[in-house]
């Protein structure tokens, strides 16, 4: 996993991996990025509204023809990949959602308020010592966002990894 | 009907028309083999000293007769020991079906004896597999492990099956093979596109590999080398599509090939790769392959395209369909100075100019080879283990088909030679098996001497023993400083006297004209012969190009 704190947004490629949603899928997928040696920098996977399929996200830094080629040709040779397609970056919403736990009290709460105020962040549990943020963006708006709260004593930091869908009514077919 | 799980296994088989499987039985397995000895006259289990023979054994069947090779082990170490079987297979798109028995779906998970998680263990060496744990699952499964492993490009496919599942009962309805795909066809415009290409080219040369094997394209190449005067050079994967007596046959390419080949391949304006993946003992230095030339790529495999070196032109085809469609486009064409030149290379550089009187004390690798090809006869199927021996095979052997020289190409596995060729002779009775082995490779598996041994295949393994791990050794002198770590075994092992304790006939011969008397000697055995061949340990595999190097670097002696 690569940190991205100053991540390019164009050195950067989401791949869509549509599968069966089957016992060992996300095994298969990540053997297999693992034997190729393919660096990638995220990957999600989900349900679909789709009964039995399972939608996987992956984030490739760098933009090699080569290697986002090998990596859609060679996922699509597994047996439970059904569809395996480069996102188009122009046309496409991608999304990260960030859960960040931070050291605070009577001190700083007003400060780190304001913070998640700015960056429309939302302060999802609060005791004492303690507040727990949720933040919902691009990667390197969760990136910048982190750079602000830096400062502060972070406790436990979880970032999903991107996610992206297509704008448009065209349907996932395959 | 209602069938148990192990029944049901074996008439999914016959709907296959399997009729011949290698294995080895165990605890997890007991289901499976009950089945298996109610259906003896349909299906013919062979039992193997190990494991890795049976897997092995599967692969060299189905090498040899494009059937899908079917092979049985049991949980836990079983199933371990195919794994380097289901590798070579792998990496040289054979058509297996791995079927291991696994613990009682009950104690999966919970380290029992002999559980090992083998679908995890072989994800990266099949193309898929499957975890069936009950019975009515498995008909589908094994319908589809056989209709996987036959698609596009072929390979292994591994289904593991509980003890429970093999037991229980439920219903099963005989049923005709699940379809495979059709292989990807070039479109028009593709195939004109390419004889374009050729049709201005000066200096074109083919470079074909595993899928004109698989593909049966030596038709259609040697049509297309004739037309168009185009001369062609193949793959280790690949010997035997075009005989070796065609004079546009180039021989071997890559780090061991021939000079014309890599010769011809350098200077090339254009070169047509078929069904071959531009690998590291092929385009040793991968920025400087065929530098002069237009790269064309064919392969049914689209994840081949540009892997290893980039093309200028890809079509994703079956490769035969792609040289029938080509063929009436190419204009005929004569390049005399250009097969004068191939002439030329090849007459330098030929080694059969040395006299028989050479191999008057140590027997010349080349000459045995030379003299095995001169006393088989056109239909025999050769198999090799790996190491130098191998590439002296590949080099010298006459070859004249398709499918008659099986080898570990990909993953290179010393050992796999016995394996492979009692698999080879299983497919064809009637056929002459040759094993051409070292005495390194040999150590690894000879135990399967007992299987041929039991089903009387007359395998004639000929061991060329310089003893010592020859290619390390090789390696170890010519650029290690001659520190030869490990490879000089002080093995004194007497072949002749272990082929007789297996049951076997075993010869040995320090001059080809013991050979030739051994080997005729060998011919006329109804059951497995060795033949023990002292060679000398300072006899090279040449020519070579090192890695990273080209033509230019080619070392000749």
């Amino acid at each position: 996993m690569e940190q991205g704190n100053n991540a390019n947004p164009v050195s950067k490629q989401v791949i869509c991996i549509i599968v069966d949603n089957q016992p060992n899928v996300l095994a298969r997928i990540s053997s297999l990025i693992g034997r190729r040696n393919f660096n990638i920098s995220t990957i999600t996977a989900s349900e679909t509204n789709l009964p039995g399929i399972t939608r996987i996200t992956v984030v490739v830094s760098g933009d090699d023809e080569n290697v986002l080629h090998q990596i859609i040709a060679q996922t699509e040779k597994l047996e439970v990949v059904k569809k395996a397609y480069l996102l188009d970056m122009s046309n496409t919403l991608y999304r990260e959602l960030l859960l960040v736990k931070i050291k605070s009290d009577e001190t700083n709460r007003a400060a780190l308020m304001e913070i998640v105020e700015i960056y429309r962040a939302k302060i999802i549990d609060l005791s004492k010592s303690s507040m727990i943020i949720e933040l919902t963006g691009l990667p390197e708006k969760i990136d910048a966002f982190m750079d602000m709260v830096d400062c502060f004593s972070i406790v436990e930091v979880c970032r999903t990894g991107v996610t992206g869908i297509e704008r448009g009514k065209e349907e996932l077919k395959w | 009907m209602k069938l148990n799980g192990g029944n049901i296994v074996c008439e999914v088989l016959l709907e296959h028309g399997v009729d011949t499987v290698f294995g080895y039985p165990g605890g997890a397995a007991l289901n499976l083999y009950d089945a298996l000895y109610g259906y003896q006259g349909k299906i013919r289990h062979v039992l193997t000293a190990h494991e890795q023979g049976a897997s092995h054994a599967a692969d060299g069947y189905a090498r040899a007769s494009g059937k899908t090779g079917v092979v049985f082990a049991t949980s836990g170490p079983g199933a371990t020991n195919l794994v380097t079987g289901i590798a070579a297979a792998f990496m040289d798109s054979v058509p297996m079906v791995a079927i291991t028995s696994n613990v009682a779906s009950s104690l999966i998970g919970r380290d029992a004896f002999q559980e090992i998680y083998i679908t995890g263990v072989t994800l990266p060496i099949t193309k898929h597999n499957f975890f069936v744990n009950r019975a009515d699952g498995l008909a589908h499964a094994l319908r589809e492990s056989f209709r996987i492993a036959n698609t596009g490009r072929k390979g292994p496919v591994l289904i593991d099956i509980t003890k429970n599942a093999t037991a229980e009962s439920c219903e099963f309805e005989p049923m005709a093979p699940y379809t495979v795909a059709e292989l990807p066809k070039a479109a028009d415009w593709e195939v004109q596109e390419v004889a374009d290409l050729i049709n201005k080219s000066e200096r074109p040369a083919i470079y074909f590999g595993g899928g004109a094997t698989a593909s049966g394209a030596g038709g259609g190449l040697v049509a297309l080398a004739e037309k168009a005067d185009i001369p062609a050079a193949h793959t280790i994967m690949a010997a035997g599509v075009i005989g070796s007596e065609n004079k546009r046959n180039l021989g071997l390419i890559g780090m061991h090939g021939t000079v014309a080949a890599n010769m011809a391949i350098d200077n090339a304006d254009l070169v047509i790769a078929l069904g071959t993946r531009f690998s590291d003992r092929v385009a040793l230095n991968m920025e400087k392959f065929a530098k002069r030339a237009k790269l064309v790529q064919v392969d049914i495999d689209r994840s081949e395209i540009n892997k290893n070196v980039s093309v200028d032109v890809s079509v994703i085809s079956d490769v035969k369909y792609f040289l029938e469609k080509l063929l009436p486009l190419v204009e005929e064409r004569r390049r005399p100075e250009r097969l004068a030149a191939i002439d030329s290379w090849k007459e330098k550089y030929r080694v059969e100019k040395d006299a028989d009187s050479d191999s008057a004390g140590v027997i010349k690798p080349h000459q045995l080879i030379g003299r095995i090809c001169d006393m088989t006869d056109k239909e025999t199927i050769y198999v090799t283990d790996v190491g130098q021996h191998q590439m002296w095979a590949a080099q010298y052997i006459k070859h004249k088909n398709t499918n008659s020289f099986l080898t570990s190409a990909g993953l290179g596995a010393m050992g796999y030679g016995y394996g492979a060729s009692i698999g080879a002779q299983m497919a064809f009775p009637g056929k002459r098996v040759v094993h051409i082995t070292g005495d390194g490779s040999f150590h690894m598996n000879m135990s399967e001497a007992c299987t041929a041994v039991s089903n009387r295949l007359p395998i004639i393994s000929v061991i060329f023993n310089n003893r010592v791990l020859g290619m390390v050794y090789q390696w170890q002198n010519a650029f290690y400083g001659g520190r030869l770590s490990a490879t000089v075994p002080e093995r004194v092992t007497d072949f002749a006297k272990i082929a007789e304790g297996f049951g076997a006939r075993g010869f040995r011969a320090n001059t080809l004209g013991e050979f030739e008397s051994a080997f005729a000697a060998a011919l006329k055995e109804n059951g497995p012969s060795w033949i023990e061949c002292s060679i000398d340990r300072e006899e090279k595999v040449l020519p070579m190009i090192p890695n990273g190097a080209t033509v230019e670097d080619i070392i000749l002696e």
